[in-house]
């Protein structure tokens, strides 16, 4: 790893899932081990199923999260529930570590406002993803700095991939973390792909975590794929801000083993060899094989755990397709908190257009 | 309560100390807004009378006081943002056209984005370039916003005092021309003025005289000149530029059959292209003659030794409204 700033560089675990030095005394810890592996292998079944329902047209485009579900369980598995996340948009992990539901993910990238409104309270205060690249970095100062004014001891986390890094609110977000000091978590999620651009051609530098040094905080990368390397940097960084010392960026080192999205064709930019050689590190294959040899897993839970994550997936797509269709006022009931009377008018020409459709969903039928 | 004469600036300041009193969750965030005071005194004493927490100096980025007042909108705080012209406005315009105006839709009402953004606007202070722009109809396209732009010290304090009351985004224009003219006696008394709604500035029967924001000072001229010659002009104030009370202004076109519109922004797309073609969808039988526009042309401000030809003058709106009223 090119580090001439020489900033950290964690890994716990190597691709084959050996110690590389002593297990941390956190991580003799067969229940958190077992959870955080049970939620990888939730998420990558879920991301599956998620792809595959857009190939048979059942939801629209999705960002796959094939080979980054370390990252995002680690960082959801440690955030406190009166933590805000500020999320990207290819955040399935750390959304479902979270609270936010399978069906809610399937209703939104399947084209249905009901998957934004987020049932569960442990969420009600977290971001939707975030589209518009970076502009989430910038947000999750905004909470941050309500945070510090109203001397609450809360993290702000925000997650972006590689490419944001290279966008100006990404480093007028870091420029004013240090600034102020402020209650936030930077997890770049470097995954070596923004759509076809190689991260070597998004910046010169040999670090994305150098550009925190800039910004007078701590940058420091960690190995993406070892959910107990990302764990134990993510713990240090959160207890930093939650303690009034300042902001933390983590550059997770990943690779996006999907395309960008299922609109996306990976195979025509980047080469089937370097593809394969991504997932000799995958991160699920590594902590079973850690766990396999400390006699923690073996074949039977692997069985018992993948059906019992298929039939949580399977009723999670129960719910989506059973979800029935969305009102026409689901259109415009939260544009405004109430919708003016000087645009009743317009409320008015809508109920109509739904009424010329006979109730249908907007495509024309 | 005592009554001074305040100017329009003096009541932004009077209507941002009240609105901080009243309610601790107010905060204020621009550059120059603390020690300062701001660069026109728009927020003078606030940092000494609400501290450093609530009235907070940001680094010299626009695009990123745009960001912090979402994310701290979503948390509850009302953040008042202050963009120092609106020449720089357009950095801050992913966050409000992408993030503030649809925050709420985007997560079901589960986050709101009480905030209001603030920025002087407006030519006719000799400033220098890129400090001239009347581009409210950017904003007003934009779903989910709100836009005002104030016309009288009266109107600054009630409507900025409801603008930070409202529970959505509120982009808060103040013409820069009129921040020292004209002070008025003005009741610092907490009074809040109605948004989404025009004000009825003179009452007429010949013609009905539309506008907002600085060119007001002229079509009151304008107004007087015509009486003087027994015209009866009808001068509204839109103020609210979206979402736009069209039932007060059809209903005076309506009465009049006569209509000119003036504004300070570029003719073409500006929000008087907007109110004309709603006023023709709803009233075309009753006019006596074409719907007028009296705007800037579509130019940039020039500097400021010809921006009086860009500004519409008092005789621009007289002449405009001489032809309706002689339409055959």
């Amino acid at each position: 790893m090119p580090d001439s700033l020489k900033l950290p560089y964690s890994r716990i675990l190597d691709p084959q899932g050996r110690l590389l030095d002593g297990l941390p005394a956190w991580a003799d810890d067969p229940a958190l081990l077992a959870r955080l592996y049970r939620q990888m292998v939730l998420t990558r079944l879920f991301d599956q199923k998620a792809v595959a329902l857009q190939r048979t047209g059942r939801i629209g485009t999705y960002a796959p999260t094939l080979g980054q579900e370390a990252i995002g369980v680690a960082v959801g598995a440690l955030m406190q529930a009166e933590d805000v996340l500020v999320p990207y948009y290819r955040d399935t992990a750390v959304q479902l570590m979270r609270g936010v539901r399978m069906e809610e993910i399937l209703l939104y990238w399947g084209g249905d406002e009901r998957g934004s409104a987020f049932a569960d309270p442990a969420v009600a205060q977290d971001f939707p993803l975030c589209v518009p690249i970076a502009t989430q970095a910038l947000h999750a100062c905004g909470v941050a700095s309500a945070f510090k004014i109203r001397g609450e001891h809360r993290v702000a986390v925000t997650t972006c991939g590689d490419g944001a890094t290279s966008k100006g609110d990404f480093l007028e977000a870091l420029n004013v973390a240090g600034a102020w000091q402020l209650p936030v978590v930077f997890v770049v999620n470097n995954n070596q792909w923004a759509i076809s651009v190689p991260r070597r051609l998004q910046c010169g530098a040999p670090t994305l975590a150098q550009k925190a040094l800039g910004a007078g905080f701590p940058g420091e990368q960690v190995d993406g794929n070892d959910v107990l390397a990302v764990y134990a940097r993510m713990q240090l960084a959160l207890e930093r801000a939650r303690h009034g010392k300042g902001p933390v960026l983590l550059e997770c080192l990943s690779y996006r083993l999907g395309d960008h999205t299922t609109a996306d064709d990976a195979t025509r930019y980047r080469s089937a060899e370097e593809v394969k050689q991504a997932w000799q590190e995958e991160p699920i294959k590594r902590l079973q094989a850690f766990m396999v040899a400390q006699g923690l897993w073996n074949e039977g839970r692997e069985q018992a755990l993948i059906a019992e994550c298929q039939a949580l997936v399977q009723q999670a797509v129960e719910a989506f397709e059973g979800a029935g269709q969305q009102p026409p006022e689901a259109a415009l009931a939260y544009v405004y908190a109430q919708w003016p009377a000087a645009l009743a008018e317009q409320r008015e020409m809508l109920l109509e257009r739904a009424a010329r459709r006979q109730g249908g969903d907007g495509h024309g039928q | 309560m005592a009554s001074d004469k305040v100017s329009l600036l003096e009541a932004v300041n009077l209507a941002l100390h009240r609105a901080m009193y009243e309610d601790d969750n107010v905060v204020l965030l621009g550059e120059d807004i603390g020690v300062n005071g701001g660069v026109f005194r728009a927020t003078a004493g606030l940092r000494e009378a609400f501290g450093i927490k609530r009235v907070i100096d940001t680094p010299l980025a626009e695009t990123m006081i745009a960001g912090l007042a979402v994310g701290m909108a979503a948390q509850g705080l009302k953040p008042v943002m202050e963009i120092q012209f609106m020449g720089f406005i357009y950095a801050a315009m992913e966050h409000l056209v992408s993030h503030a105006s649809r925050l709420r839709n985007r997560t079901r009402g589960r986050l709101g984005c009480a905030m209001v953004l603030r920025s002087p606007m407006g030519a006719g202070i000799r400033a220098p370039e890129h400090h001239s722009e009347s581009t409210e109809a950017l904003f007003a396209h934009i779903p989910g916003l709100r836009v005002v732009i104030p016309s009288s010290p009266a109107r600054a304090y009630g409507l900025l005092l409801a603008a930070i009351d409202d529970p959505d985004p509120v982009i808060f224009l103040e013409p820069t021309r009129l921040y020292r003219m004209n002070p008025q006696e003005l009741h610092d008394d907490g009074k809040r003025l109605p948004l989404d709604c025009c004000f009825t500035l003179r009452e007429g029967s010949d013609l009905t005289l539309i506008s907002w924001g600085a060119s007001i000072h002229e079509c009151l001229q304008a107004t007087a000149q015509l009486a003087e010659r027994g015209v009866s002009v009808e001068l509204i104030d839109v103020a609210s530029i979206k979402p736009l009370d069209l039932d007060t202004l059809e209903a005076s076109v309506r009465k009049t059959g006569r209509c000119v519109i003036v504004h300070e922004a570029p003719k073409s797309c500006g929000v008087g292209a907007e109110i004309a073609a709603s006023l023709y969808e709803r009233v075309l039988l009753d006019l006596q003659a074409p719907i007028q526009r009296v705007t800037a042309p579509d130019i940039p401000p020039p500097l400021y030794r010809l921006e009086g030809l860009y500004i519409p003058g008092v005789e621009d709106i007289v002449a405009a409204c001489d032809a309706v009223l002689n339409y055959a």
